[in-house]
């Protein structure tokens, strides 16, 4: 128990903990729009990886704080998160198989899965924000994939 | 046959997973607490706490710009401060004179509305508040500030800046608050012609540096370069506040609409700075035409 803890866990937290921040760094406008959600690709690579220990419920969790965090409807994206976190569990391993560039796109799918899942809650709740810029994280967040992939595989083995 | 019968009975009653239990009871909760959130104040119970959580996080993403700010001021140089001080010491004396000049036609203001038996200006507090470097929502256009319940901040107050009306607070936590500026998709202010006085709404369009002005007839007075002030109507900002400068005015034959763009007079994406107003009307505001005046996603003409 107190191994999967050191290994998985904390490196869970501590993770997402640091994406939720990045991901609220000042940017320059339009890089702002081409940020990835790197909360969301943190809790999808937890949940390919070690789906028992940090599955759904993380995904809710943390996907509860960042509502409250960007001050947006509580629940949009955690319901996000816990849909998204779901079929990466679901699928995991097969996903583990693939190369990282069809991963990739599995990645870009899902992501677009997820604005589209927030894009129809704005709508229902009456604060529509209709652009196509709203696709733009997922691009930008598939082509993170490779990095937080690399990143969490070397930080997690290591411990 | 048999096959077709034993592939029916695979498939016929799947057992519903734990992992896919779980995932439907997450998703009901996410949709709860959302159906509960949507009304005013109806998860507040839930979002005051996890707001004790949230503050910290944000003024840990606030630290490194306000350390930057700090280094910069104090590697100033003393020559480039003397002459900053310098510099605001005239505008101090420009404005003390203009200050006393306007003090001189604002009694003489009142004193002829009150021959006329006109209602007297409505009295203005203001407090200024510093703009946290958090970046909310790339999509919408909100802000946080540095001042929160502490300070007797309440939902919808006014937020100016030195150039004109910045916004209005939204969401108020403890410490912080959250202002949804005149550029966010779902704010509408409702603002005059300064030239004609013509009353209409300004939306906002999601871009810091634009306005739209949509329902205008084809045949409206309105130029470029004309200046839009509150018109006061709403009851949330005070009247005659400087909004924005239009830009541009297009007129489609083929529309009943003229299609107008101005740019908000306030730096709605650079400002650290900014000024809580606190504006009471003295007297009730007659009845307004429209039944629900509140500014955002209002129609109030």
């Amino acid at each position: 128990m107190t191994d999967s803890y050191a290994t998985h866990r904390l490196p869970a937290y501590v993770g997402a903990l640091i994406a939720l921040l990045i991901g609220a760094m000042p940017l320059p406008h339009w890089l702002g729009l081409l940020r990835p959600d790197f909360l969301l690709l943190v809790i999808m690579w937890f949940a390919l990886m070690s789906p028992r220990s940090t599955g759904l419920l993380f995904a809710f969790s943390w996907g509860l704080l960042l509502d409250a965090f960007s001050g947006i409807l509580l629940g949009q994206q955690a319901l996000g998160f816990v849909v998204v976190a779901y079929l990466m569990h679901h699928f995991h391993l097969r996903m583990r198989m693939y190369p990282l560039l069809h991963q990739s796109l599995i990645i870009l799918s899902l992501l677009w899965l997820y604005q589209f899942i927030l894009f129809w809650i704005d709508g229902v709740t009456g604060h529509p924000v209709n652009t196509w810029m709203r696709l733009l994280p997922g691009l930008g967040g598939a082509l993170c994939w490779p990095l937080v992939s690399g990143f969490f595989g070397r930080i997690v083995q290591r411990h | 046959m048999v096959a077709l019968r034993d592939r029916g009975a695979r498939f016929a009653p799947t057992r519903v997973s734990p992992l896919s239990w779980r995932a439907i009871a997450l998703m009901a909760l996410s949709i709860g607490i959302m159906v509960l959130d949507v009304r005013r104040d109806g998860a507040g119970l839930l979002r005051r706490s996890l707001a004790h959580i949230v503050a910290p996080l944000h003024r840990v993403v606030e630290a490194p710009s306000a350390l930057w700010d700090a280094a910069l001021t104090s590697v100033n140089t003393r020559d480039s401060l003397r002459t900053n001080i310098a510099a605001l010491e005239a505008r101090v004396r420009e404005d003390a004179l203009t200050l006393a000049k306007l003090r001189a036609l604002e009694l003489e203001n009142e004193r002829l509305q009150q021959l006329l038996g006109v209602s007297p200006r409505d009295a203005i507090r203001t407090l200024t508040a510093r703009v946290l470097q958090v970046d909310l929502d790339a999509l919408r256009q909100r802000v946080l500030i540095d001042r929160g319940s502490v300070d007797g901040i309440e939902p919808s107050q006014p937020v100016m800046d030195a150039h004109g009306v910045f916004g209005q607070t939204t969401r108020v936590n403890v410490s912080t608050t959250e202002v949804i500026l005149l550029s966010d998709p779902d704010h509408a202010i409702p603002v005059q012609i300064e030239r004609s006085g013509l009353r209409t709404i300004a939306m906002g369009l999601g871009d810091p540096s634009r306005l739209a002005l949509p329902y205008l007839p084809r045949n409206t007075d309105v130029q470029v370069g004309d200046s839009l002030v509150t018109s006061g109507l709403g009851g949330v900002y005070p009247p005659d506040l400087p909004v924005a400068i239009v830009t541009e005015v297009r007129r489609d034959p083929s529309q009943p609409l003229v299609q107008v763009r101005a740019v908000p007079r306030a730096n709605l994406d650079r400002d650290r700075e900014v000024m809580i107003i606190w504006y009471k009307p003295r007297v009730t505001p007659p009845p307004s035409p429209v039944p629900n005046a509140h500014p955002t996603r209002a129609s109030a003409q």
